[in-house]
């Protein structure tokens, strides 16, 4: 029964050395997404970032049927970075995996570095790198946003999912080839993307509506040239 | 702080909005989630046969999953979403993990944040 709610990488699945190398990474990029991330957040984005964390975290509890015997998840990475920017999405998905690995012992503890990696960076900056060259038709039309949200989250899941068949590759376990679960890996995952993609497009859609403001694609979308914007990007409170 | 302008009163109902749906989503909708294995561990168990034993799961032939080992924290309080791993507390255990992430995150986020600067 145990490992039928578990949903990220176990102990065990790579080797000690794979295991500290991609600690390793996702110490010194988590740091690093810190630092960035403070640009990001004030006292209208942070409680924000907290919400999106905890709505990641919950979302993830919620496995859909991909193939008979199979379902897959929200990863988040494209849905974080859209809302709150991928500096503070990294640290969004970071959280969640943490909590999830200590608290709810989903996740190995050596493995944290990988899942961390593969989720929370991969994830949630190819994610962000896709919508960002979409933009321009997230700024044009609800239908574009939607559809930018939905091909972010699609590319995302598929990128996060080759991160773990490069650990598997670099240092691996036994028990498959490593052409075996790159196939696996990126097909099954594909088929996530898909639910990803519609849980993304869904709730960046339904924030956008009542609170544009709030997502972080759009408010960063670099303004047309040719339209003089008053000083300042006031939220129109006029405190 | 004077009293919280509309746009702020706007704001709070949006963010406390956002929470309860996510705690909706992590105590009722979980109890409807797929319990089959998610697209990682469909990977890790491909070549292998899972039969349940009363000592836990018996994984039969070759794959990646035999070379998982036990999470450490596996018999902590809230291990696998449950509740001491009581049937049935998904919900309760989700509740938590909605609670203790927004409490986590929003003040990490809150210390990281900068302060609104006269240039801003």
């Amino acid at each position: 029964m145990s490992r039928h709610v578990a949903m990220h990488m176990s102990d065990g699945i790579v080797n000690a050395p794979t295991s500290l190398l991609f600690g390793a990474v996702a110490i010194l990029f988590v740091g690093w997404a810190a630092v960035r991330a403070r640009a990001d957040l004030d006292d209208r984005t942070a409680p924000m970032a907290g919400l999106v964390t905890a709505f990641v975290f919950a979302v993830q509890m919620i496995n859909f049927p991909i193939l008979p015997g199979a379902s897959g998840h929200l990863l988040g990475g494209a849905l974080v970075a859209i809302l709150v920017g991928p500096w503070v999405g990294t640290l969004c998905i970071t959280i969640v995996l943490v909590v999830q690995s200590l608290l709810f012992a989903d996740g190995g503890l050596t493995a944290l570095g990988t899942n961390v990696v593969n989720m929370a960076v991969i994830g949630v900056f190819a994610g962000w790198g896709v919508a960002v060259a979409l933009r321009r038709f997230a700024v044009r039309s609800r239908g574009g946003l939607l559809a930018t949200a939905f091909v972010a989250a699609f590319a995302g899941t598929v990128l996060a999912s080759l991160g773990f068949v490069a650990q598997y590759a670099l240092g691996g376990a036994a028990g498959a080839t490593t052409g075996t679960v790159f196939a696996l890996m990126v097909g099954l995952h594909a088929l996530i993307g898909i639910g990803e993609g519609v849980i993304t497009a869904v709730t960046v859609g339904a924030v956008a509506a009542v609170r544009p403001d709030l997502v972080h694609l759009l408010r960063t979308a670099p303004r047309p040239a040719a339209v003089t914007q008053p000083a300042g990007r006031g939220d129109g409170s006029g405190a | 702080m004077s009293r919280p302008s509309t746009a702020g009163r706007r704001r709070s109902r949006f963010l406390v909005a956002f929470l309860l749906v996510a705690l909706v989503v992590a105590g009722g909708l979980s109890y409807l989630a797929s319990s089959a294995p998610d697209g990682l561990d469909t990977v890790t168990l491909h070549g292998c046969e899972v039969t349940e034993t009363p000592a836990g799961e018996q994984l039969d032939g070759t794959c990646v999953a035999q070379h998982a080992t036990d999470h450490p924290l596996g018999s902590g309080p809230l291990a696998d979403y449950t509740v001491g791993g009581g049937a049935g507390s998904v919900g309760i255990a989700g509740i938590v993990g909605v609670l203790v992430t927004v409490l986590l995150a929003g003040g990490l986020f809150r210390l990281l944040r900068r302060r609104r600067g006269p240039s801003d």
